[in-house]
């Protein structure tokens, strides 16, 4: 575009990217649930009131003491909440419309935040479709699907 | 475990026994029992935007795909600043007049960078210089190479080595880097006061 003030120069621009490389440790509990969805398996961890957290927390929610007992919990589950994302944007984890959803797992008393493929409703039964290839991050989880 | 990345992988390639601060959970064994469990992710972040330098960048930046570097007069105190802002920070008035510079200058100031980063820097370690352009009042950030990181000192005369002109774009990256001249320092003492 001509610009009166740039003399008629056209003004340049660029698409420029800025990137942090970030590489971070996990510690065990973490660690211990990425390497979980590496194999296929969730963990969650036991509260000191003996409810299973999903996706587990380092220390206890209510009382802050450290947990030490992960737990496998199930990859089917039921839809607590859910939210509508219509036209989703780059780096979301689905290229076209789809849900983002609150899933408590079978075994677990907590629900995790995750992409559900397709309609969905509160109450509906939902279980992993799983990365083809996975290495050890939320994303090895694919998304959840609608159990028909 | 992800492969190895020299670049930001530089010590804790390996986890410690005993790092953790928490208290080893206990794992259901078919998790237990995995090879190279999980102890670090890789999870980058950034951002893509759409960069107008402006219409002074934009001058300076044509210049530079012709293999030449063009600064601004202040048109009170006649200052050449490069690259120019179009406008003086000193007098808060439009600069108007462009002046061609050398792409020779003096070392007005370095750093030994002794950890890498990002996809254009050289080996560490390595000198990061601001080159004061003969006839400028403002100095331009490059690396200097092609010397002795111990020989390095300020006032020292350098040259900017270009990229070859079928590679000239719209970039000050057309500036590969500098190195010295064959020419005697400078006294440091002229170097002050610039920004």
């Amino acid at each position: 575009m001509a610009d009166e003030k740039s003399g008629g120069t056209p003004l340049l621009e660029a698409s420029l990217v800025i990137e942090y490389p970030f590489n971070r440790t996990t510690g065990p509990v973490i660690g211990a649930f990425l390497t979980g969805l590496r194999e296929q398996r969730v963990l969650g961890i036991r509260g000191v009131d003996g409810r299973v957290v999903c996706p587990p927390t380092e220390y206890d929610p209510q009382t802050g003491d450290p947990l030490t007992e992960l737990v496998e919990v199930g990859s089917e589950g039921t839809v607590t909440s859910w939210s509508w994302v219509s036209n989703p944007r780059d780096g979301q984890p689905l290229d076209h419309p789809h849900a983002l959803a609150l899933i408590k797992l079978d075994g677990a008393d907590t629900a995790m935040l995750h992409v559900v493929d397709g309609e969905v409703a509160t109450g509906d039964r939902v279980r992993i479709r799983w990365a083809d290839e996975r290495e050890g991050l939320i994303t090895d989880i694919a998304a959840f699907e609608r159990i028909a | 475990m992800p492969p190895a990345d020299t670049d930001t992988d530089r010590t804790v390639s390996e986890m410690p026994d005993g790092l953790w601060s928490m208290p080893q959970p206990t794992v259901p064994a078919p998790i237990a029992d995995v090879a190279e469990p999980i102890q670090r992710i890789r999870v980058p972040a950034s951002m893509h935007y759409r960069y107008t330098p402006g219409t002074a960048p934009t001058r300076f930046l044509l210049g530079l795909a012709e293999k030449k570097i063009l600064g601004e007069r202040d048109p009170v105190n006649g200052d050449v600043y490069v690259p120019p802002r179009g406008m003086s920070p000193v007098v808060g008035l439009p600069t108007t007049e462009q002046v061609e510079l050398s792409d020779h200058g003096s070392l007005a100031a370095f750093c030994v960078v002794h950890i890498g980063f990002g996809v254009n820097a050289p080996p560490t370690p390595f000198v990061s210089a601001l080159v004061l352009l003969d006839g400028a009042a403002t100095s331009v950030y490059g690396t200097l190479l092609e010397i002795p990181i111990e020989e390095v000192r300020i006032g020292m005369r350098v040259e900017a080595v270009w990229v070859d002109d079928a590679e000239l774009t719209t970039s000050f990256e057309n500036i590969r880097y500098w190195r010295p001249l064959d020419e005697p320092d400078v006294p440091a003492a002229t170097l002050q006061g610039h920004m």
